[in-house]
């Protein structure tokens, strides 16, 4: 597998500085808004965007963490069971915006069960979607609101996202190509 | 390349169980892993809407031969809040009355379409038995005087949550422990995690020192609860069956109450930090009195509550292919 970086940490940054001013300008402010990083890189997103948003609004939107692990569609196929981590909303999301924060939007399955983790978990007013990045390959009609950037793959290519906070490095976002010996296999 | 899904979840790092019969093959790893995703499950059971869809489709049965109402209503709850079909079975007014063996029941189940399997039975060793006969997943939910897992890690979860740590806690075990399953997993459970345990217990309910040291080396025993109680972080009582007086093994239920039962004047003995446990069903006034099983100490009503997160967790685990 061949590594090569298509955002670095300063890339990353913008972009989550523009998707903070775009949902502040979508929702014309942020008083009923409530930020739910999905499970483990949308979280430290979340928080990053939180943290904009109170430089330019004044204001701190409340964070919170979605694990979707039980609302999987794939679980039996996946060998052992995956772990699962806690889901910790602040507040009621009845009646209020929630957007949604995940690193990558690709076949749309996880927020399928995000969706689905959500509706039982309050009604809210809307969900909207912000991601770092949208690789395509949509299995489901779903879309993002909020996109950080938009990068062409083929299926058989990785992205991944490292956050300091998850990862421990600097923070980046690389594409996996298969080797050509290894595509052959 | 297999198709890849996007996730950033790590897989769990200690390989798929396919039974849980006791805690003796379970790694200090695994137990920790179970208490995490107890805790995850935890959560659930305090939302308002008290259900995932995880084990839709999957069909769990509670096979019970035994009486027992906490340990079958749990396993029912825990299965029904993972949105998994519940079905349960008791030895009584079934085809098990005309005779047909405990094999032949557990095929005609397996016929039926069931995938777990949760089996109390009077005869130690029945769970290992059926899992020979069952291609789906067995959970021991009590096996004669032999093991009660899900007990023991009931119990971890609710030591764990009280102290955020198992390791070191001077745990002490008091009543009928020759006959008691709930002892036995718990001693797995407890030494794995590193705990000191002491077990108390009138000498003709105690069994020989190398009986228990040949399975658990650092195991002490004792007859003298109020010895045991200086320094303890853990008390757990366990229900003295009134049999053992009709078997000889007590003199009277008083005196054993005289030297073994948790009571105020003990507790008061103890520091206000020690918790006091018990897996029900309790005799209140033979090993416990009324006033300490509600005490502020007392964690006795949190364990039930604590059992159907952990039942969730293992569900959970077993589940899949």
């Amino acid at each position: 597998m061949s590594e090569k970086q298509i955002l670095n940490a300063e890339d990353i940054r913008r972009a989550l500085v523009r998707i903070a001013h775009e949902i502040a300008e979508r929702n014309e402010g942020i008083q009923e808004l409530v930020l739910v990083g999905i499970r483990r890189r949308g979280v430290p997103l979340a928080e990053r965007i939180c943290a904009t948003l109170a430089d330019f609004e004044g204001q701190t939107v409340p964070v919170g963490h979605l694990d979707i692990t039980l609302y999987r569609d794939d679980l039996s196929l996946r060998g052992p069971a995956p772990l699962v981590q806690k889901t910790s909303l602040p507040q009621n999301i009845t009646g209020r915006t929630v957007v949604l924060v995940d690193d990558v939007l690709y076949t749309g399955r996880t927020v399928r069960a995000a969706l689905d983790a959500l509706a039982d978990l309050g009604r809210p007013a809307c969900i909207q979607l912000a991601v770092l990045i949208d690789r395509g390959h949509r299995e489901l009609p779903v879309r993002a609101d909020f996109v950080g950037k938009n990068v062409p793959t083929s299926r058989s290519e990785r992205v991944d996202v490292r956050l300091h906070e998850v990862d421990g490095i600097p923070d980046e976002v690389v594409i996996g190509r298969p080797d050509q010996d290894e595509d052959q296999k | 390349m297999p198709h890849q899904t996007h996730t950033s979840h790590p897989p769990s790092p200690t390989a798929r169980r396919r039974h849980v019969c006791d805690l003796d093959d379970f790694t200090r790893e695994e137990i920790e892993e179970v208490l995490e995703t107890a805790d995850s499950m935890k959560e659930i059971l305090s939302r308002e809407i008290k259900q995932v869809p995880t084990l839709r489709g999957t069909t769990v049965i509670n096979m019970f031969f035994e009486e027992s109402t906490r340990t079958r209503i749990s396993f029912e709850l825990a299965a029904r809040a993972l949105s998994a079909t519940v079905v349960n079975f008791t030895g009584r007014g079934s085809s098990v009355e005309k005779g047909e063996s405990l094999i032949d029941t557990v095929r005609t189940i397996q016929a039926l379409g069931a995938n777990i399997l949760v089996l109390r039975h009077s005869q130690a060793g029945v769970p290992y038995l059926v899992s020979h006969h069952f291609k789906g997943s067995v959970i021991n939910a009590g096996d004669g005087c032999h093991a009660h897992p899900t007990q023991a890690l009931l119990d971890l979860f609710t030591i764990q949550q009280k102290f955020d740590r198992i390791e070191r806690l001077n745990v002490v075990i008091v009543g009928d422990i020759l006959h008691s399953r709930v002892a036995r997993s718990n001693l797995w459970g407890l030494t794995k995690m590193e705990a000191n345990v002491t077990l108390c217990a009138p000498p003709t309910l105690l069994g020989p020192l190398p009986f228990w040291h040949a399975s658990w080396p650092n195991v002490r025993l004792s007859s003298n609860l109020d010895e045991c109680l200086d320094g303890a972080d853990v008390v757990m009582a366990l229900r003295l069956q009134k049999e053992r007086q009709q078997a000889g093994l007590l003199p009277s239920l008083r005196e054993y109450s005289r030297f073994f039962a948790l009571t105020s004047e003990r507790l008061a003995a103890t520091s206000a930090h020690t918790l006091v446990m018990h897996p029900g069903p309790m005799n209140e006034g033979v090993e416990i009195t009324p006033e300490v099983a509600t005490s502020p100490q007392s964690v006795i009503e949190e364990q039930v509550t604590n059992g159907v997160a952990v039942r969730m967790a293992l569900l959970y685990r077993l589940a899949g292919e």
